[in-house]
């Protein structure tokens, strides 16, 4: 079971507020003791996250959690936006696929950089993504 | 408005950036570089990132961009001091910087530069920049 040892919750409405988050995330990371490259890793991942929340649903939520499960701490980060959904999941998934005008890398590339991945979407609701980064894993 | 300071010296273009990049200074710094490379006539340019943190998919495409641009301008681009945490991470993200010349340290990055440079040239057309010695 996942248990959450502290909570930080922030909105993300601009593009200058990106710097400042992944600030926080680094604080919470570091609080547990992530090694360097899990840490870079969890930061990219938070970036791309956040990037896409600003790009596709003009900014939302992002709650920065420390959690644990049994012996391993990691960082929890949930991004809620109020966009426009997404309306085909495992497409957006896929290496390559963008309705924007980027690399198509932000979902699937960050999958690869986390412990855990979750998405939830619903078309003119919103999307709430969900990741886990483990000091270890 | 942030602006990301660019060097001249000789024919080369120097970038240091040791700030947290958001998105508008990055994009500010593509196109201050492209029309800097277009008004001096630079023939490469150095980027020097060893005090960046984090380089997501939006920063690796505006690295990639900034080289692509030069290069039709006839400048090559040497990206230098990546921290192994973040190449890493680049790797795994799915965004190998192709296009792109890496090199470790500055030093390396303008041997590179200068080697890549047919200097000859760069003099014939009036500038009274020094030879390299090496």
């Amino acid at each position: 079971m996942v248990v959450s040892l502290s909570k930080d919750n922030m909105r993300i409405l601009r593009d200058q507020d990106v710097v400042p988050f992944r600030n926080r995330v680094k604080e919470a990371a570091v609080k547990i003791k992530m090694g360097l490259v899990n840490q870079t890793k969890l930061i990219t991942a938070a970036s791309e996250l956040v990037r896409n929340m600003l790009r596709y649903a003009n900014g939302g939520e992002v709650l920065i959690e420390i959690v644990s499960k049994g012996r391993e701490n990691g960082v929890r980060l949930t991004f809620r936006d109020k966009g426009p959904g997404i309306a085909d999941i495992p497409q957006a998934m896929q290496d390559g696929f963008s309705t924007g005008k980027s690399l198509g890398l932000g979902l699937p590339g960050t999958k690869r950089l986390v412990s855990y991945f979750d998405i939830k979407s619903e078309a003119g609701k919103g999307t709430t993504v969900t990741v886990i980064k483990w000091s270890n894993g | 408005m942030d602006r990301i300071p660019i060097l001249r010296m000789g024919p080369f273009l120097l970038v240091t950036i040791q700030v947290d990049l958001y998105d508008r200074l990055a994009l500010t710094l593509e196109s201050d570089l492209v029309q800097m490379v277009n008004k001096t006539g630079a023939k490469g340019v150095l980027i020097d990132i060893s005090a960046v943190e984090i380089v997501d998919s939006f920063m690796g495409r505006i690295v990639g961009n900034i080289a692509s641009m030069s290069k039709i301008l006839d400048a090559e681009t040497v990206v230098v001091g990546m921290q192994p945490a973040v190449a890493i991470t680049l790797i795994e993200l799915g965004l190998p910087l192709k296009g792109v010349h890496t090199a470790l340290d500055v030093d390396r990055g303008m041997k590179l530069l200068r080697t890549m440079i047919d200097f000859d040239e760069y003099d014939a057309e009036g500038e009274d920049d020094e030879e390299p010695e090496d």
